[in-house]
């Protein structure tokens, strides 16, 4: 096992580098520019800011420029479109917001995904079923931003009881309601694949073992049933979970929050180069971050795969 | 002592019937498809909104982008879902038939949706089977390349494909496609790990079949629950994804529009006392969901040769 | 004295004193009206701004915020007159090119430095250095100060700008040619002084709260980007004691119907109204609901270059698909916020103009329609002879999209024309527009200053911003002699009648400011169309 996560690992740093150059390809092609603007600027002032920038060099350049500065330094490079930022600042600003409710979504989606999912499977087909599947759809088909709206409407203007927006350092009564509209995305996937999943494992052979031996339901579930039920969910769970920690758009801009989701989104739009890059970077080594850890769960889950 | 004669043909014959009446597993699947209350209710749904999707527009009384002046901006308020003025479902913000934008709104979603998760389950199942079948470098390459895809700045990929090809059509459902097959293809190498090592798939290894066929006859089948209830998981992501692809200028231009569209302008004007702008396109959404949910759910339950 | 009355006088004293700074804060020194407790301004902004370092800022929520840190030369009162800002007043010598500016020299930095002449020249030649990579340095040659055009061409240095200190209260420029609106631009954030020795230590991160140096009504205590500015009253600020407002807060919300639920919840003191919704809200909250003009016009450009559509060269085409716009439907009825409808391109409001007559702005729609019906027939497109099919670029946005599909209906309706929408995010839009890669493109423009010439040079030949690529030797002819006119009204005229034939561009609305704002609030500057407000004027009544 040690010897295959280490050499995932080391795949990951050409993945990374590809990944980069890829981007940055993407990134070029696109017309538009970091300074263009609704009036266009003097040549010799838009030549200075390319030179300041780099953004004369030719784009093999800048590309091995910008990755050295990263590899060597874990230099991001200055913003273009915030003048007194560097990418590193707006990653460590905005980063640790998303990371928050980002993570406390996935305790809750995941508790309670997998209660309903369950829930669903064990009384397959009863009222409770339905009930269980009808409320995790119920929750997620809405989508974010009819959401959004509704609870800002509901729970700061009618009752007045959570502020509806900004962050203020993480305090709880701003993080709630980021929690509740995202969270609800994920919960139905999580319980309809649980409860798919469960449905497959109750009908093994071995299950039937356990049941006909007498083992109380909770017994079943608990010790025999959950673990290979799990797999198809860690797989999900796996890009699930960094989406839902490198930020929702829609949760940043509805709420203000100040997260790196909107921010990506932002660069794009004002072709922030080096931001584009810095959150692309940061989304890769944690989407193949997870993906080793969801890789490596599935060895411990079912003993018989092997890497 | 012994049954006569006639009684004795009459008992041949049934069992000749009953031979050549024999069932197959498809039919086992869709008898059982047919029991399940709640998929045969969500499948008459689903048809009823194609119908509506393909055919609602003759009963349309305005053209999807007429304008009627007077019951735009400001007097919005006043475009309220009547039989009597013929807007069946009202107006919506800029005084057109929402009936009309609706019933063309629900059949590009759901043709987005469709063709979404038809992609997504034939090329995400296939890839994701082969990398876990094959496993070793195979898998490390195909699933490293997936990381990659993931990570892309999605967004350029669309705003390229739009300066390349123009805008149309055709490239949204490219647009779509193209992360469509991402997640699944994860899901079904994940189940694939499993599968591969169980006892069927060592015997068809031992008597020789080759992997593809293994793959495709053996392992792929036993993907279908989880294939089918992701892929009904993923149609609501693609009609949202639809709408910011149309944002960006590549997919739906006005005055067509989507549900995606529709929604969005609705929730905006939600509190401006003008709801069934947001209600009507968001029922259909949720209808359609709903029905694609319970229909995945009941294939789910009738391809599964163990469920009792 | 004795005991008894040394606790009397002593008290009486104490009294005194705390009723008079009781009073300073209880009521309005002018006005007697009773102020609230808490004195907080907290408004919204649709998007974080890209910077608010003066050289450096190009944008309005950037402009706000700069306006309260530092001062300028001069300022604007509430109807956008100008008034003494950190000079007291100015000469101009008899030949109009040298300007001399009067400092006060009570005038301090927020650390205590004070604010002196070569802060000025600092500054000014800071924004002309093509190596500060100023997004604003083309103001510098706006301004026509001597130099600044070579300098911005990079062919001298910085220091050779027009600008000197004659010593340290007096700060003295020298332009071009004369300029009547000159002192008017110095009331622009990007001639705002700078404070050389942070900016030379902290080089990009000058303007963090922690390192920045501001010499105006306020200092910045906290910034966090997408989420709020916070800034505090600057005890240093000469005229501190008639500033009320001690805290401006800032908060970035993206969604304007959003912005406007948290303004009803409580949580702003001032939010951008939605289009359309005007009406019902001027109804709802009479006293918080606000329109007034805004120096901005809104218009179509058309493509005149040989990539443009040949139908549009045809200067009938134009004309017929100009009159059939019913502009009223779009200002009544689309956007409902006050708006006027434009016929000509500079703004109505635009101190010194008046908007002269042009034929189609006299008729009804029924009669534009027919004229509109008949010219199109004459170009040989319409009904009865050619079909014509346009297309209308605007980049994403409710409001831009409900205007173009109301034109576009509407030339559906009357002339028959079909029209094709085409949304683009911003960039590709930008690119779109500005490499003539389009037929009909959505534009808005905003004045630079408060004088007509700053609409009309974007028409002119040699403007960077003629996205038409419109081309006429007489409009270039009577704008350059506007420039040195003692008289430049009828010029400008004449200038609008060409643009009003000729239509190189379709010109849709003038802009208005259309806010919600709380009653609370008092004195904001309604009667300034380039809507220059300063947090010092502004002031919280207790409810």
């Amino acid at each position: 096992m040690y010897s295959f996560v280490f050499r995932r690992l080391a795949v990951a740093v050409p993945t990374i580098l590809i990944l980069i150059v890829l981007s940055f390809m993407l990134m070029f092609a696109a017309p538009g520019g970091p300074f263009n603007s609704d009036r266009p600027l003097s040549p010799t002032v838009m030549a200075n800011i390319e030179a300041r920038y780099g953004l004369d060099q030719p784009y093999w350049k800048q590309m091995w420029n910008y990755t050295v500065n990263v590899v060597t330094r874990f230099d991001f490079g200055p913003s273009f479109q915030y003048r007194d930022r560097t990418v590193n600042d707006v990653i460590s600003q905005g980063f640790p917001v998303t990371l928050t409710y980002g993570s406390w979504s996935f305790v809750v989606a995941v508790v309670f995904g997998l209660a309903l999912g369950i829930m669903a499977a064990i009384r397959h087909n009863s009222w409770l079923d339905y009930l269980a599947v009808g409320i995790s759809i119920g929750a997620q088909v809405l989508p974010n931003f009819v959401m959004a709206p509704i609870l800002v409407l509901v729970f700061t203007l009618w009752l007045g009881w959570l502020p509806g927006g900004g962050w203020n350092g993480g305090q709880w009564e701003y993080v709630i309601l980021p929690v509740v509209a995202l969270s609800t995305s994920y919960m139905a996937s999580i319980a309809r694949i649980m409860r798919s999943s469960m449905l497959e494992v109750m009908n093994a052979g071995f299950i039937r073992t356990a049941r006909a031996k007498g083992l109380p339901i909770h017994r079943i579930i608990l010790r025999h049933a959950l673990k290979p039920a799990l797999l198809p969910v860690l797989s999900y769970l796996g890009p699930a979970f960094v989406s839902m920690i490198t930020g929702s758009v829609i949760i940043d801009v509805y709420f203000s929050t100040g997260g790196i989701g909107q921010f990506f989104v932002n660069s794009a739009f004002s072709r922030d180069y080096s931001v584009i890059m810095g959150i692309t970077i940061l989304v890769g080594v944690l989407t193949i971050l997870f993906n080793l850890v969801v890789d490596v769960l599935y060895a411990w889950i079912d003993p018989k795969i092997r890497y | 002592m012994f049954p006569e004669r006639a009684v004795a043909d009459g008992l041949v014959d049934a069992a000749h019937l009953a031979e050549v009446q024999g069932r197959s597993l498809w039919k086992d699947a869709r008898i059982r498809f047919f029991r399940n209350k709640a998929a045969v209710v969500a499948l008459f749904c689903l048809i009823a909104i194609c119908i509506f999707a393909f055919f609602g527009g003759y009963l349309a009384q305005y053209e999807r982008d007429a304008i009627d002046f007077t019951l735009s901006g400001p007097n919005a308020y006043k475009g309220v879902p009547s039989f009597a003025t013929g807007h069946y479902f009202g107006t919506d913000a800029d005084g057109r038939d929402l009936f009309a934008r609706t019933v063309q709104g629900t059949r590009i979603s759901l043709l987005v949706g469709i063709v979404g998760a038809l992609i997504a389950v034939v090329v995400g199942t296939l890839y994701g089977a082969v990398s876990g079948y094959f496993g070793g470098r195979t898998d490390g390459l195909m699933m490293r390349t997936v990381d990659i895809l993931m990570s892309v700045p999605y967004m350029f990929v669309l705003i390229l494909m739009l300066v390349i090809f123009g805008k149309s059509i055709l490239m949204l459902f490219v647009g779509i496609g193209l992360i469509s097959w991402l997640d699944m293809a994860r899901i079904a190498r994940g189940q694939t790990l499993t599968i591969k090592n169980k006892e069927f798939v060592e015997a068809a290894i031992a008597i020789g079949v080759r992997p593809m066929r293994i793959i495709l006859r053996h392992i792929v089948p036993n993907l279908a629950g989880i294939v089918v209830v992701y892929s009904t998981l993923l149609i609501p992501g693609m009609i949202i994804t639809e709408s910011f692809i149309s944002f960006l200028g590549l997919g739906v231009q006005e005055p067509n529009t989507s549900l995606g569209a529709l929604i969005s302008r609705g929730a905006s004007q939600m509190q401006y006392g003008v709801i069934w702008q947001l209600a009507f396109p968001l029922f259909f959404f949720i209808i359609t969901l709903f029905a694609f949910f319970f229909v995945g759910d009941g294939l789910r339950d009738a391809l599964d040769p163990k469920d009792r | 004295m004795s005991i008894k009355a040394t606790l009397l006088a002593s008290g009486a004293a104490v009294l005194i004193g705390l009723s008079g700074a009781v009073y300073a804060q209880a009521t309005h020194p002018v006005t007697g009206e009773a102020l609230a407790a808490d004195q907080t301004f907290t408004y919204r902004i649709l998007d974080e701004f890209p910077s608010f370092d003066p050289q450096l800022a190009e944008d309005v929520s950037g402009g706000e915020i700069i306006r309260d840190l530092w001062e300028g030369l001069m300022n604007q009162d509430a109807d956008g007159n100008l008034e003494p800002g950190v000079a007291t007043g100015y000469t101009v010598s008899d030949d109009k090119l040298v300007y001399t500016f009067t400092l006060r020299d009570t005038a301090k930095w927020s650390n205590g430095d004070p604010v002196t002449a070569n802060d000025f020249v600092y500054a000014w030649r800071r924004a002309a250095d093509p190596a500060t990579a100023s997004e604003y340095a083309w103001f510098m040659e706006l301004m026509s100060i001597q130099n600044a055009s070579e300098i911005l061409a990079g062919e001298m240095a910085p220091d050779m700008l027009g600008v000197r200190a004659v010593d340290d209260l007096t700060f003295e420029a020298t332009i071009t040619q004369p300029l009547p609106y000159y002192a008017q631009m110095t009331t622009h954030y990007t001639t705002f002084p700078t404070h050389q020795a942070t900016i030379e230590e902290f080089g990009d991160q000058w303007t963090r709260p922690e390192n920045i140096v501001s010499n105006g009504a306020y200092m910045l205590t906290e910034h966090i980007p997408a989420e709020r500015s916070v800034r505090t009253r600057n005890p240093m600020y000469w005229d501190n004691e008639n500033t009320i407002i001690e805290t401006v807060v800032a908060l970035v919300i993206n969604d304007e119907n959003q912005a406007l639920t948290r303004y009803l919840a409580g949580e702003l003191d001032r939010t951008e109204v939605p289009a359309g919704q005007y009406p019902r809200l001027a109804e709802e909250y009479p006293d918080e609901a606000l329109s007034f003009p805004l120096l901005c016009s809104y218009y179509y450009n058309i493509n005149l270059t040989d990539t443009g559509p040949e139908a549009l060269q045809d200067v009938r085409v134009r004309q017929a698909l100009s009159l059939a716009i019913d502009r009223d439907i779009i200002v009544n009825n689309v956007l409902a916020g006050g708006q006027v409808p434009a016929y000509t391109l500079t703004h109505w409001a635009t101190a010194g103009f008046e908007v002269p007559e042009v034929a189609a702005a006299t008729m009804t729609q029924e009669e534009r329609n027919a004229a509109a019906v008949a010219l199109l027939a004459e170009a040989g497109y319409g009904a009865d002879g050619m079909p014509l099919s346009v297309e209308i670029l605007y980049n994403t946005s409710e409001a831009h999209q409900s205007v173009a599909v109301a034109i576009g209906q509407m030339w559906k309706q009357t002339l028959g024309v079909d029209s094709t929408l085409a949304n683009q995010e911003w960039q590709t839009f930008l690119e779109a527009r500005g490499n003539q890669n389009y037929e009909l493109a959505r534009a808005g423009w905003c004045g630079d200053y408060n004088e007509a010439s700053t609409f009309l040079d974007i028409v002119t030949t040699s403007s960077g911003y003629n996205d038409s690529k419109f081309s006429n030797a007489e409009l270039d002819a009577l704008m350059a002699e506007a420039k040195t006119s003692e008289d430049p009204l009828p010029l400008y005229t004449e200038a609008e009648q060409i643009v009003a034939t000729e239509l190189p561009i379709l010109p849709v609305y003038h802009y208005a400011s259309v806010y919600m704002l709380n009653d609370a609030i008092q004195n904001w500057p309604v009667n300034n169309v380039q809507q220059n407000w300063y947090s010092r004027d502004i002031y919280k009544i207790a409810e």
